[in-house]
């Protein structure tokens, strides 16, 4: 019994916040200024709680388990949770349904930490399912703009289809085994045809939900329709959590068939760097400009999971760690300039250096930390991902990473020239910004400075597996 | 003539491209839901008829189609919403009108 609570203990921590939300709703009116800082405090302690007691294990007939890699992941995700409760504070105190914004995405959290821990088909699509439709009535929450209703409708079709085609795959997948067990699947798996098949199935839904390439059609559109506060949890959050799970999947369950998978993520990965930066250099809106950052992005991750290594897994999560920071800086400045301004373009960015500097600074370091510029840490992730990826022996695929990384430099710095160079008449004017927004640019500010330098930090990662 | 797994799985890999199909041409949106749904019944399907001829001895199938009815209940709900919000602010359920957000 002690075990179990030792065991699922963040999970049962998000539920209990989860009801707790729940009662606050059912009880009388609190207004969102009282509510939110309770929220947020409540959310640091589940991040800080998820650093302790935690044992290796397994619950129910191995459908759970857990080891210290998985709760380190699960505290990264509990970190992006509670950034996104500060970065967003402007637009939360105005929601009118907070409780149910925060009942919403603690909801998808716990599918996402249930989605590391399964050790089964079903748990995992169970979990996948807890994790994204959430998602979808969030991005529904500007409950009167055309735009959020659309995405909301984008999304949830295209996250059911997806399921949908994971389930086929899965079904197949039963057939051909007899069982749904991750740790009984590699003996099992016979690489026929119709294996192979079921695999293809399964991985283009991971596609779906991580947006690689000739499955990113809902992204951008998802991402710009919806409040910010969705967008970044999407885009971090989201991405870090089924990022994590296509590696223990891949380099667990799918080893056998490690030669096929090797040349789709090759093709896929290139595929999504060239599409993602092709497409991110004539976008005009900030929301859907890192939309197609984070595609790009993306195309860098599957490098990194083609090293099929136990290093490879640390640098990933590594990456993620920074991504994670990089990202939630620049979509914190987005978030404050548009709820203050209702600005969303890029070329509203002109001359923002010169009435917010502490904005256009933070802007600046995050989008270099994405472009992957040496003094941040998204050059060490970068690095990190192209040296496993370059384990392997294919140079020709490494250098096109590499080259891609030269494009992207190229947009990220437009917007950077537009802060800090560009001049306009009237540029945004001085806004304020509030003490939460404050700390947790702050956060991700020095974190994005230091994580790349703190090298025991890979280390660390490297020793809980 | 009894059926055998063969004719099942025919009917559930029609289903499921009939499903796909019906995602793909349909304009409408309760209809695109309602191809989702015939995609998961194939899917019922499938799993059901492994259960039954390949593994009769096992229950995961059945377990997993359970669950799939559930969840395909739950996910058709927040869809719905979505659409009769959809329908409030567009005066129409045709994904053709959503067109705001554009490459």
């Amino acid at each position: 019994m002690n075990e179990f609570f030792h065991l699922m203990k963040t999970e049962l921590i998000v539920t209990i916040i989860i009801f707790l939300l729940l009662f606050i709703k059912l009880g009388k009116d609190i207004k969102n200024e009282q509510l939110l800082p309770f929220i947020q405090f409540v959310l640091l302690v589940n991040f800080i709680a998820s650093f302790f007691y935690n044992v290796d294990g397994s619950l129910f007939g191995d459908m759970f388990y857990t080891n210290s890699l998985i709760a380190f992941e699960k505290s990264i995700l509990s970190l992006g949770v509670y950034l996104i409760s500060l970065l967003s504070t402007d637009w939360l105190k105005k929601t009118s349904h907070l409780p149910e914004f925060f009942i919403l995405m603690l909801s998808a959290l716990l599918g996402m930490c249930l989605l590391l821990s399964s050790g089964n088909l079903l748990i995992f699509y169970l979990s996948l399912e807890l994790a994204t439709i959430p998602i979808a009535a969030m991005s529904n929450f500007d409950l009167i703009k055309k735009r959020s209703s659309e995405a909301a409708m984008k999304m949830i079709l295209s996250s059911a289809f997806s399921s949908g085609i994971l389930l086929f795959g899965i079904s197949l997948i039963y057939g051909i085994t007899g069982t749904i067990v991750f740790a009984e699947l590699p003996k099992l798996a016979d690489g026929s045809s119709l294996f192979i098949m079921a695999f293809v199935f399964l991985f283009s839904s991971f596609a779906f939900k991580l947006s690689i390439v000739p499955f990113h059609l809902w992204t951008a559109d998802v991402y710009e329709g919806s409040p910010i506060a969705v967008t970044s949890f999407l885009s971090v959050v989201s991405k870090a959590a089924i990022a994590f799970v296509l590696l223990t999947v891949l380099s667990g369950v799918f080893q056998p068939l490690q030669d096929i998978w090797y040349v789709l993520i090759v093709v896929l990965s290139v595929a999504s760097m060239l599409i993602g930066n092709l497409f991110a250099l004539r976008q005009e809106n900030i929301k859907r400009f890192l939309a197609f950052s984070s595609i790009a992005q993306v195309g860098f991750i599957l490098v990194g999971v083609s090293g099929n290594s136990n290093i490879g897994i640390s640098s990933v999560v590594y990456f993620m760690l920074i991504y994670m920071v990089s990202n939630l800086a620049a979509f914190g400045v987005a978030s404050v300039i548009s709820e203050q301004t209702g600005k969303e373009n890029i070329s509203d960015y002109k001359g923002l250096y010169k009435n917010n500097p502490l904005l256009g600074w933070v802007l600046a370091l995050a989008l270099f930390s994405l472009a992957g510029i040496p003094p941040t840490a998204g050059f060490f992730g970068k690095l990190y991902l192209l040296t496993t990826g370059g384990a392997k022996g294919s140079y020709l695929f490494i250098s096109i990473a590499a080259l891609n990384m030269i494009i992207s430099l190229f947009y990220y710095l437009r917007v950077v020239r537009a802060v800090f160079i560009d001049k306009n008449d009237q540029p945004i004017e001085k806004l304020t910004i509030q003490l939460p927004v404050k700390l947790a640019l702050f956060v991700c500010s020095v974190s994005i400075v230091l994580l790349g330098i703190m090298g025991w930090i890979f280390d660390h990662i490297e020793s809980l597996h | 003539m009894e059926p055998g797994i063969y004719h099942l799985l025919f009917i559930s890999t029609a289903l499921f491209f009939i499903g796909v199909f019906g995602f793909f041409t349909r304009r409408n949106l309760i209809t695109m839901l309602m191809s989702i749904e015939l995609i998961l019944n194939s899917v019922n399907l499938n799993f059901i008829a492994f259960n039954k001829y390949v593994w009769p001895g096992k229950m995961d199938g059945l377990f997993f189609s359970i669950f799939i009815i559930a969840i395909a209940a739950a996910e058709a709900a927040v869809a719905i919403a979505i659409i009769i919000n959809l329908y409030r602010s567009h005066q129409s359920i045709n994904v053709e009108t959503a067109e705001d957000l554009k490459f």
